[in-house]
């Protein structure tokens, strides 16, 4: 198991380079969203959200796992 | 399933889509831009959910072969979960619709047919509410759930293809693996199907502990001739 996930992570890593990609039309992208840095914070806002949603599933997990203690489920 | 561990790596896996998949670079398209990137929440939503559905007729048929009301609880619950996830789908593909084909709900067949889907399995939860037994209702659900399945999966994925439709691989347009598919989209895409799958494994576990945990106390409230 262990040595079929490192292989996979090999392949993964050097699948990456194997195809560069080809001269860029002008699209419009939001490049300057990224210029400014300030997509960051979008990103860092969307990542607390959901380590709030992350950090609450847990709780319940472990409310459930003590019901589970005292009445003798597995 | 109680270990913790797939639930951190469900967690790791989710935070490293978020911040890749609004950062990580995207190829340069007309008309879609930057929404490309729906691609890592809304089409890995779908792929996620026809994945429960299909774990959900494997425990279906898991309880029809032993019958065992374990196989059910766990079938009804990871189906809630695929109907929640595919609720949450028809929403992001309608904020997506909205800007890209100037649509909310463009008359696409998939559009349609993936709301048909989502009602049939509406229905499959209608039918086991319908029930007071606890064993009739599981066998009668679990058959339902099996042709369910053997019905979304043309509606979804095969009838779309056979007419014109404005999602890819549909009509006359090209699939997404054959241009815009590029590897940067595949090393977020594929994380992003088995974050979601864990997530929707997650909450149907704990909605089978807590149906487990009932049981428990309804059976110790009959011994002790309560009820």
């Amino acid at each position: 198991m262990k040595r079929i996930s490192l292989i996979l992570l090999t392949l993964l890593a050097v699948s990456g380079n194997l195809f560069a990609q080809a001269a860029e039309a002008p699209v419009a992208m939001a490049d300057k969203l990224r210029e400014d840095g300030k997509i960051w914070v979008v990103v860092a806002v969307v990542a607390v959200i959901f380590a709030g949603i992350a950090i609450n599933m847990l709780r319940i997990d472990s409310k459930l796992r003590k019901i589970e203690k005292e009445l003798n489920i597995k | 399933m109680r270990k913790i561990w797939w639930k951190i790596l469900c967690i790791v896996i989710i935070f490293y889509v978020i911040i890749m998949g609004f950062m990580g670079p995207v190829p340069r398209l007309a008309i879609i831009n930057e929404s490309i990137r729906n691609t890592y929440f809304h089409v890995a939503l779908w792929l996620a959910m026809t994945t429960l559905l299909f774990t959900s007729m494997v425990f279906s048929i898991r309880y029809l072969n032993k019958g065992r009301i374990d196989d059910d609880d766990i079938a009804s619950e990871i189906a809630k979960s695929a109907i929640f996830f595919g609720i949450l789908g028809c929403l992001t593909g309608s904020v997506w619709a909205n800007y890209t084909w100037g649509d909310p709900w463009p008359n696409d067949p998939k559009l349609n047919g993936a709301a048909v889907g989502i009602l049939i399995y509406l229905a499959y939860l209608l039918l086991r509410s319908s029930f007071e037994d606890e064993q009739r209702r599981a066998r009668i659900s679990s058959v339902y759930n099996i042709f369910a399945f053997a019905v979304f999966i043309p509606i979804i994925y095969i009838l779309p293809r056979l007419t014109d439709s404005l999602h890819p691989g549909s009509g006359g347009n090209s699939t997404f693996g054959s241009y815009d598919f590029d590897n940067d989209i595949r090393k977020v895409f594929y994380p992003a199907i088995i974050g979601y799958i864990l997530l929707g494994l997650w909450l149907a576990e704990l909605r089978i502990r807590i149906k487990q945990i009932n049981r428990v106390r309804e059976e110790a409230l009959i011994d002790a001739g309560k009820l």
